[in-house]
């Protein structure tokens, strides 16, 4: 029951957002919900939750099916502490029918949470697109500029890639004994190899283009761009994990040979990905998309690791889902609060950070270097499972991946150096007192941030079933 | 003895989180002394550890696991034994020192930032700390990039500064490359053998286990993290960019401890080295190049700290050549009484630089000997002891290092010969272009120059000292002595190569190596005791004045154009050929879609278009027994 109600309290909260009109109440409810569902997700990952099985849609034989591993867990921890952090963090934003936005920003919430609980593919299917309809909205109303341009392009390249992974469900499930979406008929479903081969297209092309994968990355810069703040805060942190976790959930077991075949493939792309991104970084002056392209680069190395179908490839990127979500998280919000307080985005308007706000500023290299690795920061320990996985591969790529260890960090200290050093700027100038609630939620996330990169078993402890599942047959 | 080893460690941190997280509560004096208290706790506790090893040797603690997976286990232990004890003493007793004297260094800071200073001086000992203290490669390894993050910090400690911030980010960058090295490295170890501890890699079984390729390369990417940490060619030009920062701070990182880290490293994998000549003879002709090319640049630099700085280059390369030819424990004594010299060494410059209100151009200095006494003789003392007059501690250091490459090959001794003399030449221009002669410096400066406070002047003397008499720690058997440190790191040293030399030959090289020490300090004591170095005027002085010219071409061999690559791949690739492709892709669909008129245009339409497909694909699978997954299956079949 625990998985149901997990699932109701985001939905339920969105409701009764639509029908509130002041913006402030709007806030403690939106909140008062996110706290609540950490509160269960926490619950969850430490006690372990039944499985909740119910009837859905009988003559299909689809059922409504949610279930929790490791894997399911480490995602309700992130999307658990995303929400609250990202509502209160931006609570201080000017946003217009703010209730409409937080009921639109639950019902994501609700969405991701379905995904990651679904045991059911085509309930699977049917979250995957909750999640992502409310941000086209969200984007398209709320964004900036250039948003109608942007939210298309993100929309018809996701949605193209759910389109083919409907197919792909629907090839699956003919092939099952007893016609059903349960993912252990999936698992046991009589596939030739050539259809294997098939649905593992279908699947692997919307998991791809939802990480991204070079080349099928460019929609996901514009967007992060483009989207209100908030809503990238969900999309880098949270929803690009969506991809990852379909390969784990869906993909690695349906099609373990098809998997295998193809991990040369996908693992050259992936680092092929990750030191262009890491290339394309360094000369980003917008420090949006600087994070942006930081953030391809690391998602390229957890696509590397995750095919390269190790176990310790596969341990790393199960922490490394949890702890990219943190540190990416942590410099949305820092980004934000420079661009609300002084307009600026351009790494070239800023600097003198540390002179105007060092607290901001030791928050922002905190984050920094977590987003460059540094032993005893969360990433730490994910990466070098991962890279490790990479160099049980392949020696030389691993070594072509680790040049981005060196990438990220030019492109990292030179953010740091142009936003925080130097003589305070014009624009800088126009930073007011600390913006409390968002600064609040940083020192948070560092602590995690410390906490799980000091003393991270943890975290092993909880993802282990997983693993076993997957590589214990 | 476990609680022991573990508050060695959180004594500095405990000085870290108070004086970082209170830095706006403390007055100036709580922020000294907390911070001084508990790295002077950490060298007592240091001291009791150090004890222990002698009376019962080596032990290992756990503490947890660090990571534990099916497949990998990395625990967080640490190693009592005689070579950690060792760097234990060395960075909590300097850094003691160091500590204190900062304390009236950076006495015009205000209370935020003097505490923000100590707050990093302390984690940074205790980042060092976890490097020596950790029982394997990856506990090593965290130490390694948070000495690195704390150098990057206190390099760039005056952020204002943009030429200082490119120093910080530079020195970090470089040692990221070498980093690299280093983790490939323990990767090569975790897929060989299953572990990175000591106790089971530094073993005779892992070495059965191992091909000569496997150890060769292991070797190697670890002396790349090495030339990293070390500075040694082609990774050394941050360290002399890295004077940016405090002076105390060059004196601790950048000349005693983080930056023999490398040293520390292949000592502690020596049986690995040992085992692969390919790698020992990388090692050598490495360090003694650096050793060569950084005394070459220190002859001809006027910066007081930019001499230190490439000294210290040069100092690290002989340690390297040291551990080449198989001197271990050589590389190590030279660690140590370097410690001590070259901390001494940068401190007397600092009161100098304090002295003299921040000047630091030693033309501009002279004559200050009978103004700052103890500067002056603590100064003299230590470069004494650089420049290898016996009976002073570096003497006895250098001369074992070059026994041993005499033994190896006598052209590695040679070119240390050579690199002995230019080091004793370049330590006394800098003396005598200091101290001696006339003042040359403005009036103002003049009237105001005056001796340090005693917070200061007490750290010089105890290093003074130290750098008098530290050699006796390692005198060899030919002049009467024991080795006590060759002794007390023979449980560490597995096979050290036996010198085969005779007492004559032994009489020969020390002579040899005096006589040409004292020679050149002589001459450069009778050019430069009366006046400065003039600009370079010859093509060879200009370019040694130059460095080489080795910024520039970096500058222009690869940063330039590595951002160029980039800048194409943001420019055009992403642009125009990615990008283009996705959005060209897009108005094909769009202008088939507008000539078929299949629904009515506008961007929500084809949002609508494709709920609706989706939807008519879900009633088609309904209603219609699965026509859309026979037509698929067919299409498969």
């Amino acid at each position: 029951m625990v998985l149901l109600s997990i699932l109701s309290i985001p939905f339920i909260a969105a409701i009764i957002l639509l029908f509130v009109k002041p913006n402030e109440k709007a806030n403690y409810i939106a909140i008062a919900s996110t706290g609540i569902t950490l509160a269960l997700a926490l619950n969850i990952a430490f006690n372990g939750a039944a499985n909740f099985d119910a009837s859905w849609i009988p003559s299909i034989n689809a059922r409504f099916v949610l279930t929790a591993d490791g894997l399911s867990k480490i995602l309700l921890l992130l999307t658990g502490i995303s929400f609250p952090a990202i509502f209160i963090a931006t609570s201080k934003n000017e946003i217009k029918n703010r209730a409409q936005f937080l009921s639109l920003m639950l019902f994501t919430q609700t969405g991701l949470l379905g995904v990651f609980l679904a045991g059911d593919a085509l309930l699977f299917y049917f979250f995957w697109e909750l999640a992502l309809i409310p941000v086209y909205f969200l984007c398209s109303i709320w964004g900036g500029e250039k948003r109608v341009a942007v939210t298309f392009k993100f929309f018809i390249y996701t949605f193209l890639g759910s389109l083919f992974m409907l197919i792909g469900i629907i090839l699956v499930y003919t092939h099952t004994a007893d016609q059903s979406f349960a993912i252990q008929a999936f698992k046991q479903a009589t596939l030739s190899s050539g259809q294997q081969l098939t649905a593992f297209a279908l699947f692997f092309t919307a998991f791809a283009i939802k990480m991204p994968i070079f080349p099928l990355h460019t929609w996901q810069p514009d967007a992060y761009e483009q989207s209100p703040t908030a809503v990238t805060m969900v999309l880098s942190a949270v929803m690009v994990k969506m991809g990852l976790y379909g390969v784990m959930r869906w993909l690695m077991p349906l099609f373990p040979d098809a998997f295998s075949a193809h991990s040369n493939f996908v693992v050259t792309l992936s680092v092929i990905g990750i030191l262009y991104a890491s290339f394309i970084a360094i000369r980003q002056d917008d420090m949006k998309r600087l994070i942006a392209y930081s953030s391809i680069a690391h998602i390229g190395l957890m696509s590397a690791a995750l095919f390269t179908n190790t176990q310790i490839g596969v341990q790393g990127v199960l922490i490394q889902l949890f702890s990219h979500g943190i540190n990416v998280l942590g410099l949305w919000v820092i980004a934000d609060i420079i661009e609300q307080q002084t307009g600026a985005r351009s790494l070239k308007e800023m600097g003198g950070l540390a002179k105007q706000n060092p607290t901001l500023a030791i928050l922002l290299v905190g984050f920094a270097f977590a987003n460059i690795a540094l032993p005893l920061t969360n990433a730490f320990v994910g990466e070098f499972l991962m890279f490790n996985s990479l160099f049980q591969f392949n020696p030389w790529i691993a070594a072509a991946a680790g040049i981005s260890v060196v990438l990220a960090a030019i492109y990292t200290l030179n953010m740091v150096q142009k936003c925080a050093y130097g003589e305070v700027s014009e624009k800088m100038n126009k930073m007011q007192s600390p913006n409390v609630p968002a600064q609040f939620v940083l020192i948070v996330l560092l602590v995690v941030v410390i906490i799980s990169g000091v003393y991270p078993a943890p975290l092993f402890n909880l993802t282990s079933d997983t693993l076993q599942q997957l590589f214990i047959k | 003895m476990k609680t022991i080893i573990g508050l060695i460690v959180l004594w500095p941190l405990a000085g870290f989180l108070l004086n970082g997280l209170g830095r706006n509560i403390w007055s100036k004096k709580t922020i000294a002394t907390q911070a001084t208290g508990y790295v002077f706790a950490s060298f007592i506790f240091s001291l009791l550890a150090f004890w222990n090893v002698q009376d019962q040797g080596a032990i290992v603690v756990h503490y947890f696991d660090f990571i534990n997976t099916n497949t990998v286990k990395i625990p967080f232990d640490f190693r009592v034994d005689a070579l950690s004890s060792l760097f234990l003493l060395v960075i909590t007793g300097v850094g003691t020192l160091i500590h204190l004297y900062s304390t009236a260094y950076m006495h015009e800071e205000t209370a935020p930032h003097y505490a923000r200073y100590f707050a990093y001086l302390n984690l940074f000992i205790f980042s060092m700390l976890l490097l020596v203290l950790g029982d394997n490669y990856v506990i090593m390894f965290i130490g390694w990039e948070g000495v690195g993050l704390c150098s990057y910090l206190l390099i760039g400690y005056w952020f204002t500064n943009t030429t200082y911030n490119n120093a910080a980010k530079k020195a970090f960058i470089m040692n990221r490359i070498g980093d690299l090295g280093f983790l490939l490295a323990i990767f090569w170890l975790i897929v060989r053998l299953g572990t990175v501890s000591y106790g089971e890699v530094l073993t005779a079984e892992s070495l059965a286990k191992l091909s000569s390729t496997d150890i060769t390369a292991i070797t190697l990417l670890l002396f790349v993290g090495a030339m990293g940490k070390s500075a040694q060619i082609p990774l050394y030009t941050w360290l002399p960019d890295a004077m940016a920062g405090p002076t105390p701070v060059s004196a601790l990182i950048h000349a005693a401890t983080m930056v023999t880290a490398g040293i520390y490293m292949i000592t502690r994998t020596n049986i690995f080295y040992t085992h692969s000549e390919i790698a020992q003879t990388v090692v050598a002709i490495i360090g003694i190049s650096t050793a060569l090319l950084a005394a070459t640049i220190a002859i001809k630099q006027n910066d007081i700290k930019k001499v230190l700085a490439y000294s210290t280059v040069s100092q690290l390369g002989y340690m390297f050549l040291g551990l080449g030819v198989g001197a271990y424990s050589g590389a190590v004594f030279h660690v140590i009484t370097h410690a001590f010299f070259k901390a001494l060494l940068f401190l007397a410059a600092g009161s100098v630089i304090h002295a003299m209100h921040h000047e630091q151009d030693i033309r501009k200095m002279g004559g200050l000997k009978s103004k700052l006494p103890i500067t002056h003789i603590t100064f003299l003392i230590g470069c004494i002891a650089i420049a290898g007059v016996p009976p002073f501690s570096g003497f006895f250091s250098k001369d074992e290092i070059l026994a041993a490459a005499y033994a190896k090959n006598p052209i590695y001794w040679f070119l240390g010969l050579i690199g002995a003399a230019m080091t004793a030449f370049y330590m006394f221009r800098l003396y005598a272009t200091t101290f001696l002669g006339q003042f040359r410096g403005t009036e103002a400066q003049a009237s105001h120059l005056h001796e340090s406070p005693v917070s200061m002047t007490i750290p010089l003397i105890i290093l003074a000292v130290l750098s008098a008499f530290g050699g006796a720690m390692g005198v060899p058997e030919i002049l009467g002595g024991h080795h006590w440190l060759g002794q007390h790191l023979s449980s560490i040293i597995g096979a050290e190569h036996a010198l085969h030399l005779s007492h004559t030959t032994e009489w020969i090289l020390m002579g040899s190596s005096v006589t040409i020490a004292l020679l050149a300090l002589l001459i450069a004591i009778s050019k430069y005791s009366k006046q400065a170095d003039g600009e370079p005027q010859t093509a060879l002085g200009k370019f040694l004045y130059n460095k080489w010219l080795v910024d520039e071409l970096y500058e222009k061999a690869i940063v330039q154009p590595l951002n160029r690559f980039a800048g194409f791949l943001k420019e055009v690739i992403e642009k125009n050929v990615i990008d283009g492709f996705v959005n060209g892709t897009g108005k094909i669909v769009q202008y088939g879609a507008r000539q078929t008129r299949l629904i009515q245009s506008g961007q929500v339409g084809y949002y609508i278009l494709f709920m609706v497909l989706s939807i008519v694909l879900l009633f088609l699978i309904w209603f219609n027994d699965l026509a859309i997954t026979r037509f698929f299956h067919n299409l498969i079949q």
